[in-house]
């Protein structure tokens, strides 16, 4: 008897939100708050051996958990136009799996052919960005936030969130993908950074040559050792401080420095951010992860080749009042590497590139 | 008629011979004059004397006794101790706020400024006067640009009492300095380069001076391992250990101060046009750091 009320009431459920779907994929105005019974299936991030072994966990914000609908989602949503204005433009377009999610030009260009004054940043590891500052300028503080600005920014996607969340919530498939990742399929702004925020953090990148050779897996050349040593050699390369060592895989400190790169500083950076001069001129330490598929570099985008960057750190660098002081040699222009330095550096840098890492079936377009 | 007057009487009889049996009967009592609850009018005792016993009467406290009866104030409670790391320059506050815009002068008549100021405090423990000690586990690495580094309250807490010394290690001890061997600060990129001993950083201080003429030069004040030699290295952490009398009665508050100008004059004189940067693999400026630090540290107020 028990039983068969049990079951009578599980009919009567099912009638019921057999009753309801349709009214909420079809546009209704009555907006279904978030289911609080529904759960999506939970996808922790798979930590790489040597992030395990050296760094803290990943860093996911309690409030937008990884899960397998909304890092779906969200990769559909990064490498899909719909988010631009004119719908000629998406995450993708100038954050390329092929590039580690950055693109090969100085400038990237926006929907209305106006080029941006910063170079696109890669993506990887976002979940290890100690201090969840994002941007060149650390202006976006965690993923949610910064994929919020390029779609309105008029340089860039130039959309309203207002006109991006109507094409998402007419759109065939999204409102029912939306609420398989958050139990609803009322899509907001948030939610849409959320679910990009979800897919950007699965971009793990941690296999590199050189990561093998820390792992005991694999072992790297003669001349590639010898640009560690210089790497990490205060009175040659000294790159270290900024730019991690073997047991910080990371590959930057994600603090904000003046490199030496102009005398006079005409974009503030981090100045312009936080309104102190002291910070004119700061930017964010990039991670030195995949520049084989990075160029080109600095956050003007001002080289083309790694040997330019070596250039300026051995010979450039040029003096300017908020320039950091690990940029010590300064007054001689740099740490005058030699010819052979310079190319068991180059050498080096390169073997923390992953090509396993832009060739990942799970980061290309799925649509 | 007869019955009920017989009846009468009986009650009567009965009435009155209880109230005679009352004034014979014993007493039942606590007959102990010694017991807590002593009855003087008990004739016998009958088991229920009770008896101080001494101790700690709050469920409360840490020694909570609850077969104690009589509260002794021998009373023991878990207290948070936070520390609270400090800077000043010779007794001048520094704070992140003086970072690039306060100008000091050390000893040796250099002016510098500061830009960054990080450095590791660990093995801090407390000398309690029975001759236990309270031993927490926590490291910090202490950021003036991050708030939240300038205070630590170790999960560990310490009990309420006399206490006779605090102790720490500037930096890691041999034992602790192992390389990679803590995440937070792998990821803070805090690592000491193995070809110079590895581990880790015991302080990072940057800024910029004034050269002989005048031209702003930047120094890179770093401290860890001392390398002697290719592959032999040489401990540099520095252990403290103050006398110190404090009682604990509640959380308390423990500061711990950094005079930064005694890096650059106690016992020796660091001029930094001589030594600024490229310090780290310069044994001897390693050396003359450990030995200047030596008088950097101090207890400040303890508060609770």
């Amino acid at each position: 008897m028990k039983e068969r009320s049990r079951k009578i009431y599980f009919l009567l459920m099912a009638l019921l939100a057999i009753g309801l779907f349709p009214s909420c994929s079809s546009n209704d105005p009555d907006i279904v708050e978030p289911s609080e019974e529904y759960v999506p299936t939970p996808k922790p991030l798979t930590v790489p051996p040597i992030f395990a072994r050296l760094l803290p966990p990943p860093n996911i914000p309690a409030d937008n958990p990884q899960t397998e609908e909304g890092v779906a989602l969200g990769r559909k949503l990064f490498f899909d136009p719909i988010l631009s204005g004119n719908g000629t433009q998406a995450c993708a377009s100038c954050h390329k799996p092929s590039n580690s999610f950055t693109d090969d030009l100085q400038f990237s260009v926006g929907i209305d052919g106006i080029a941006g004054t910063r170079n696109s940043m890669p993506i990887y590891n976002l979940a290890w960005s100690i201090n969840n500052k994002l941007f060149w300028d650390g202006r976006a503080q965690g993923a949610e936030i910064q994929a919020l600005e390029p779609v309105t920014n008029p340089i860039e996607m130039h959309n309203t969130w207002e006109n991006a969340v109507a094409s998402l919530q007419s759109h065939v498939n999204y409102p029912e993908l939306f609420k398989k990742a958050f139990g609803t399929n009322s899509i907001t702004k948030e939610l849409t950074a959320k679910a990009l925020a979800q897919f950007e953090r699965t971009l793990i990148s941690a296999n590199s040559p050189f990561d093998k050779y820390v792992l005991n897996e694999g072992t790297i050349t003669p001349q590639e050792l010898n640009g560690f040593q210089i790497f990490m050699d205060e009175s040659r390369g000294d790159c270290f401080h900024c730019h991690g060592n073997e047991n910080s895989p990371l590959w930057t400190d994600n603090i904000f420095h003046n490199n030496g790169l102009d005398a006079i500083i005409t974009d503030k950076g981090l100045g312009n951010v936080s309104g102190d001069p002291n910070d004119d001129g700061l930017f964010k330490s990039p991670s030195l992860r995949n520049l084989a598929f990075t160029a080109p570099y600095m956050h003007d985008g001002r080289f083309a080749t790694l040997d330019d960057v070596i250039n300026h750190y051995s010979e450039g660098l040029v003096y300017s009042r908020t320039i950091d002081p690990l940029m010590k040699a300064v007054s001689r222009g740099g740490v005058q590497l030699t010819a052979s330095e310079k190319a068991d550096l180059k050498a080096f840098l390169l073997s923390l590139s992953d090509p396993s890492f832009i060739n990942n079936p799970d980061f290309q377009n799925p649509n | 008629m007869k019955k009920i007057a017989f009846l009468l009487i009986l009650a009567f009889g009965i009435f009155g011979c209880s109230s005679d049996d009352d004034s014979q009967q014993e007493v039942l009592g606590c007959t102990d004059p010694q017991s807590l609850n002593y009855n003087i009018s008990a004739t016998k005792d009958d088991g229920t004397c009770e008896y101080e016993v001494l101790g700690c009467t709050d469920p409360a406290s840490s020694n909570y006794n609850p077969a104690a009866n009589t509260d002794d104030g021998s009373c023991i409670y878990n207290k948070n101790v936070t520390f609270n790391f400090t800077q000043n320059w010779d007794g001048q506050s520094v704070t992140n706020a003086d970072f690039n815009n306060t100008v000091y002068t050390n000893e040796s008549g250099n002016f510098l400024n500061i830009s960054k100021l990080r450095y590791l405090i660990s093995r801090i423990s407390l000398q309690k006067a029975d001759g236990t000690t309270v031993n927490f586990e926590e490291y910090k690495l202490i950021d003036l640009t991050d708030p939240a580094s300038l205070n630590l309250t170790p999960a560990l807490m310490a009990s309420t009492g006399d206490y006779t010394g605090i102790s720490f290690v500037y930096g890691f001890n041999e034992a602790d300095n192992t390389s990679g061997a803590y995440p937070d600060l792998n990821a803070a990129n805090w690592n000491w380069p193995s070809m110079l001993g590895g581990g880790y950083h015991f302080m990072q201080m940057e800024g910029s001076f004034d050269d002989t003429s005048g031209a702003p030069q930047p120094y890179a004040y770093h401290n860890g391992t001392a390398r002697v030699s290719n592959g032999v290295f040489e401990q540099n952490f520095i252990a403290f250990d103050f006398n110190q009398n404090f009682t604990i009665t509640d959380d308390a508050t423990i500061e711990i101060k950094m005079d930064i100008s005694e890096w650059y004059k106690n016992p020796l004189l660091w001029d930094l046009n001589d030594r600024s940067v490229d310090l780290m693999m310069n044994y001897l400026a390693q050396k003359d750091m450990h030995r200047n630090g030596a008088t950097v540290f101090s207890i400040g107020a303890i508060t609770q």
